[in-house]
């Protein structure tokens, strides 16, 4: 399943992340490794952005980022 | 070919990393995620006021500070924030790098009390660079407000580093801080750790594995060390669930927009009076003063009906407005608000194929168009920076939101009664919204022509909600904004009052040069909805749009209607009396809000851009939407009219 089909409200764990050079590295700076626990918190204004809570912060991506992290 | 000094030629950095130090100096680098406070403990150890604020990438230059402590000299290096030293967008580079090369003998990284996990990351990254290492965990007063509670001296046994627990807004933890400084970088024992340079040259999978061993060690550290309060940290959910709703999120935000400007509107009335009374009650006085000493005539205008009489103006009309909406601006700034904005408003500028972080870049042009320019460095891809770059003057500066709340407050006002009251702050909220109009419909032309692209990746950090300090709002909003911006006006006003006074007082022909100058451009002004004498005034602007009313208001008295001026009431008059209509007043603050960038602004766009031909779009775009704008606004007021 991917990050974005995932439900508010629901916590998942990052299962891999198939994005690519600098935005890969973002995410993993954030700490989307493999194995991290995710939390859906809200959808945004027009379900642009989600918020997720991400190692303790919260952090909004949009549906092409979240599109990109493969959960269980 | 690895990351090596060689690799990024040494040469050219040694002049950026190596600081010069005498004895008895010492380095500091400041390091850590973004919005953890880092400016705030720079400012309370060196005493220097570095803006600061609850948004992630306020930072994007490193400033530089020193401290004495104990006969020893510390230069405080301040690194724009960084998630991870592996990542490369421009201002995590500056971090870097200064930590691969610099000749610091400390560095400190500050962390997020509340989020230490995620923070704990770029730690055990800069360990793997140096072992002059201290751990800052800053906030610290969040985090006992959320209860949540830090074991440090398991930490400090666990990690093998110095711990301090901070809250540099309070000053908490401060002397232990610099005791740790001190302690670090005297400590010659300390070894080079430059050979893990290759540490971030690692191949993409390594780095990948790397950064989850890190994050699972952290995992772990905080299961171990932190004890948190479930309850507390849903707090900012539950603000957000409603701040950042699908429904709610715009509409609070507009009127909250809207709140500001009304507060502003009605605060700033009777200051405005009182200082209007003082100043122009002097000028009389000063009349007569030069004229017991039987000064000359023509030297007493220069002086006073020019000089004088421009300052008094700039004070009266700017300084109470100014001392109002900057607080308050200030207070949003800090409680963490603008990152929500750019989340509310994220939908609107992906549309428009621009950077998600532009709204960022342009709340700051709200502050200052120039400062804004710079602050469009937090932006990656050079053609959504390219389009922040030249977008950014069309939101109201400093400088212009004075013009636009007077204008309005003249006009659409106020017989006194609540509703009337709502009027001119709806305008002036009506003006902000037309400019972020704007902006979005500029970048969208833009990225469809001539920076044709798709919006680039972006992430978004919602930080907490952090208690405003309210002191230091109001401090730093009227040391560093409103003093600044009002010497600044004084500055130009001054000489620009006495030009005006002296174009209007000589004569050629039987015509003043300023009325030849008006006439000239009259023609000009009246296709778009104004006249002769606002062109004059909008273009003397130009070093500083703050002097756009004096001189337009002295121009207009020069020609004889009227010269005195009390009150907003008297303002409405001068300005009626030379033929100010409704559309007239709605044109001034729409060419206001869309014209030209100030000279600041446009060096600082050449600065930024490095190029004269986008320095030069970005003065040619915005003048045309606004003759485009005003043309259209005209007419349409002509036809139904």
């Amino acid at each position: 399943m991917k990050l974005i089909d995932v439900g508010v409200g629901e916590i998942v764990k990052v299962e891999k992340n198939t994005a690519h050079n600098y935005l890969k590295e973002r995410f993993l700076a954030l700490g989307l490794t493999k194995g991290a626990d995710v939390e859906v918190l809200r959808k945004g204004p027009k379900n642009n952005l989600t918020v997720y809570r991400i190692r303790g912060a919260m952090i909004a991506l949009r549906n092409e980022e979240s599109s990109l992290i493969e959960v269980l | 070919m690895g990351l090596t000094a060689q690799s990024v030629k040494m040469e050219s950095l040694k002049d950026i990393y190596e600081i010069e130090k005498c004895e008895k100096q010492y380095i500091v680098a400041l390091a850590g995620n973004p919005n953890t406070g880092k400016s705030t403990v720079f400012n309370y150890l060196t005493g220097l006021n570095q803006h600061t604020g609850n948004w992630p990438g306020k930072t994007v230059v490193s400033a530089r500070g020193e401290f004495k402590h104990n006969n020893n000299e510390y230069i405080m290096v301040d690194l724009p924030g960084s998630y991870s030293l592996f990542t490369a967008s421009k201002d995590e580079e500056v971090t870097r790098d200064f930590l691969c090369y610099g000749n610091y003998d400390a560095v400190v990284v500050v962390a997020d009390a509340t989020c230490l996990e995620r923070n704990l990351n770029l730690v055990f990254q800069v360990s793997e660079l140096t072992n002059k290492l201290i751990l800052c965990i800053n906030l610290i007063d969040e985090a006992k407000k959320k209860n949540i509670e830090i074991d440090k001296e398991g930490l400090q046994k666990e990690l093998n580093i110095p711990i301090v627990l901070t809250s540099a807004r309070s000053g908490e933890g401060m002397n232990e801080l610099k005791k740790l400084i001190e302690e670090t970088s005297q400590n010659k024992s300390n070894e080079e750790k430059a050979e893990n340079l290759l540490y971030f040259e690692q191949d993409p999978e390594l780095r990948e594995k790397i950064s989850e061993d890190n994050y699972n060690y952290a995992n772990g550290l905080k299961q171990k060390y932190v004890k948190e309060d479930i309850k507390k940290l849903n707090r900012d959910k539950k603000i957000d669930d409603i701040v950042t709703s699908k429904k709610l999120g715009i509409p609070i935000m507009l009127v909250l927009l809207g709140l500001v400007f009304w507060i502003t509107i009605q605060g700033a009335n009777i200051p405005s009076q009182i200082l209007a009374d003082l100043l122009f009650g002097f000028q009389y006085k000063l009349n007569d003063i030069f004229i017991s000493y039987g000064v000359n005539d023509f030297v007493r205008g220069v002086l006073i009906d020019g000089m004088y009489l421009s300052l008094a103006w700039v004070v009266s009309v700017m300084l109470p407005p100014m001392a109002i909406f900057f607080p308050l601006f200030t207070l949003f700034e800090d409680l963490g608000y603008l990152p929500r904005v750019a989340f509310n408003l994220d939908h609107m500028f992906k549309k428009a194929c621009a950077h998600g972080k532009m709204c960022l870049t342009m709340c700051m042009g709200f502050g200052c168009n120039a400062a804004g320019v710079i602050g469009c460095r937090i932006i990656d891809s050079p053609r959504e920076r390219l389009i922040a770059i030249i977008t950014n003057n069309l939101v109201p500066c400093n400088g212009r939101f004075p013009l636009i709340i007077i204008i309005s407050a003249a006009f659409f006002a106020s017989t006194g009664s609540f509703v009337d009251s709502i009027i001119p702050a709806l305008s002036i909220t009506l003006m902000v919204l037309t400019g972020v109009f704007s902006t979005l419909a500029v970048s969208f032309v833009l990225s469809k022509t001539l920076l044709k692209g798709i919006p680039s990746t972006f992430t978004l950090e919602l930080p907490p909600y952090r208690a405003p300090q309210v002191g230091r709002i109001i401090y730093s909003s009227i040391i560093d904004r409103t003093i600044f911006v009002l010497s600044r006006a004084v500055a130009v006003a001054a000489p620009a009052g006495a030009i005006t006074w002296l174009l209007a007082n000589i004569y050629v022909g039987d015509m003043s040069i300023l009325i030849h100058m008006a006439n000239f451009l009259d023609p000009l002004g009246k296709i778009i909805g104004l006249d002769g004498f606002i062109l004059i005034a909008f273009i003397a602007g130009f070093p500083a749009n703050e002097i756009v009313i004096p001189v337009m208001l002295m121009a207009y008295m020069s020609t004889g209607t009227l010269t005195d001026f009390e009150s907003i009431e008297s303002l409405r008059q001068i300005l009626i009396s030379n033929g100010w209509t409704a559309i007239t007043a709605i044109n001034v603050m729409l060419f206001s809000l869309l014209h030209w960038p100030c000279s600041t602004t446009l060096w600082t766009i050449k600065k930024e851009t490095g190029s004269l031909k986008w320095t030069f779009a970005a003065f040619l775009i915005p003048t045309a939407v606004t003759f485009v704008v005003c043309f259209i606004t005209a007419n349409i007021f002509r036809l139904i009219w």
